[in-house]
């Protein structure tokens, strides 16, 4: 009970952080599959904000018209006050260099080193160091971050499905960006290396006060993590909600993403 | 019975046309977004120098062994006829002209496009489903750039390095037959191949070579950069790559030899 109480005066607090990212009443739709209908979504500063939604139901599609990579049919997506449909590339990249993206299936670039992986955002996003950077220093330091200092010189192909993600957060990291996108950070991962991730999501989250946009069918990681959940279910925000709100919910279909 | 099964094949025949034409206009406007893109900064030197050394180094080998064996056969089948017309001693011209002319250039693009193109298209298309062009599109790098430019640039700037190297050794191949039947020296044959070259020979065949290296880059890229989600499409980018390549550098080679018979005309 206390805890409850605890969590809704905590969301009650986020209400009043501003907004860095919004969504409002988002369309896409490939052909005659309709994938988006209407999405609306709200990201305070500060604040872990879970999405779920089965497989397929356009989580992906949703976090990736966030960053431009997908164009939307109708809709407007605000991302620390700038339009981004409106944004020219220059811009758009300047901005992309504030949002950390943790790829689904991590994405390391398998034909680069650990080090050479994170030294790829550095090439073009200088402009948000200083002239002299050091890299190899920021290279170091993401890297134990993470917990993986010994894997500078490897090759991806050498590292465990674990070791990657960890990897692949450290190259979002890098950058220290103030939102970060996570599209399921933890599938495909055994539940211990799970909650490994989790945890480092959190202390990620605490040492940078980064704001957070989970997506994840986990639910075990949407309880540790989320402040606030958002169900993505036919294509719309269905419902909103604390992780304890929601599992209480009488709604069948709400049910179904908690019942184990 | 028959008549139906006619019109099958040409309602066959139909689509695949109506795909290929489709599948040109898309190639278009891909290679007219790598001519938009090519000449902006920021230049991907490094990148195109580790392109352009990597696919050097990897069809080197089998550019020689394919090279040296079509010298060796060109001659061996033709001794006989060349025989018995008494007109051994033009061996040296004939295949000197028709493989610099011909048979280099083609041959040396098709087993490029057999390893280079195939393996741009699995490349590129590995990255497009593993979400590797998303995370460098983010990461502020344009992928079209930092892949696709950069590797049409190294296939259109070393095919002609390697058909130069196909050419040299396959009429070293030729050499060797020669000498072992008709006691020809080297600088014999060599003399005889070069004063039977004229520029009117070396220079199409060097320009063709670039657009038969740019033809094997493009499609590569084509095929991968819009490569379908999951394993099977990775396979079916590569593959297709080879086969429209191999197309493609046919209707090329037939334009240049069509172009060139105009010149020679004037
Ligand atoms: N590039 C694309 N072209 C066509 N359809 C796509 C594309 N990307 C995603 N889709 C479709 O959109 C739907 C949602 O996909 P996605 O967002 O990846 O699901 P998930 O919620 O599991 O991340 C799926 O039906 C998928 O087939
Ligand atoms: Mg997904």
């Amino acid at each position: 009970m206390k805890d409850e109480q605890h969590i809704v005066t905590h969301f009650k607090n986020m209400k009043q952080q501003p907004v860095v990212l919004q969504i409002k009443d988002l369309y896409k739709s490939f052909g005659n599959n309709h994938v988006l209908n209407g999405f609306n979504m709200i990201l305070h500063k500060g604040e872990n904000l879970v999405i779920m939604g089965k497989s397929g139901s356009g989580k992906s599609v949703m976090i990736k018209c966030l960053v431009g990579l997908m164009e939307a049919d109708k809709g407007i997506i605000t991302v620390m006050g700038n339009d981004i449909t409106t944004l020219n590339q220059e811009s758009l990249d300047i901005l992309r260099a504030d949002i950390g993206f943790l790829f689904q299936g991590s994405a390391l670039y398998d034909s680069m080193t650990v080090r050479e992986n994170l030294e790829f955002p550095l090439r073009r996003h200088t402009k948000k160091f200083d002239k002299d950077i050091d890299t190899e220093k920021l290279v170091v330091e993401a890297l134990g971050n993470v917990g993986l200092a010994d894997a500078i010189d490897l090759m991806p192909s050498e590292l465990s499905g674990g070791m990657k993600r960890r990897v692949a957060l450290a190259r979002t990291l890098i950058l220290k960006p103030k939102i970060i996108l996570y599209d399921e950070p933890t599938s495909g991962l055994d539940p211990i290396t799970a909650k490994e991730i989790i945890i480092l999501m959190k202390d990620i989250q605490t040492k940078y006060n980064t704001s957070s946009l989970i997506i994840t069918h986990d639910v075990d990681c949407a309880r540790v993590i989320s402040d606030r959940m958002i169900l993505l279910i036919d294509g719309i925000d269905y419902a909103v909600g604390t992780y304890k709100e929601l599992s209480a919910s009488d709604d069948p279909k709400i049910k179904a993403f908690f019942k184990h | 019975m028959s008549s139906s099964c006619i019109m099958l094949v040409l309602t066959n025949i139909k689509t695949q046309l109506k795909s290929f034409l489709l599948e040109i206009g898309e190639l278009s406007y891909f290679t007219s977004r790598f001519f938009k893109e090519a000449f902006k900064r920021p230049f991907e030197i490094k990148e195109l120098l580790r392109q352009c050394y990597l696919m050097g180094n990897r069809s080197l080998l089998l550019v020689g062994v394919t090279g040296f064996i079509i010298g060796l056969v060109l001659t061996l089948q033709t001794r006989p006829t060349l025989i018995e017309f008494g007109a051994v001693s033009w061996m040296p011209s004939m295949v000197g002209i028709s493989i610099v002319r011909e048979i280099g250039p083609i041959i040396t693009a098709l087993v490029c496009a057999g390893k280079i193109g195939s393996g741009i298209g699995a490349e590129l298309g590995s990255m497009r489903v593993t979400e590797q062009i998303d995370a460098m599109e983010v990461s502020g790098t344009n992928p079209f750039k930092y892949l696709v430019v950069t590797r049409v640039l190294a296939t259109t700037l070393m095919l002609p390095l390697l058909v130069i190297i196909g050419d040299a050794i396959a009429l070293y191949g030729s050499f060797l037959v020669e000498n072992l039947k008709g006691n020809v020296s080297f600088t014999l044959f060599f003399n005889q191949v070069f004063n039977s070259l004229e520029f009117g020979d070396i220079i199409p065949a060097t320009i063709k070579s670039f657009f038969f290296g740019f033809a094997i880059g493009i499609v590569g890229c084509f095929k991968g950069y819009y490569c379908k989600k999951g394993t099977a499409g990775v396979g079916k980018a590569a593959n297709t790559a080879v086969v429209f390549t191999s197309l493609l550098l046919f209707i090329i080679d037939f334009i240049a030899v069509f172009v060139t018979d105009i010149f020679y005309d004037l």
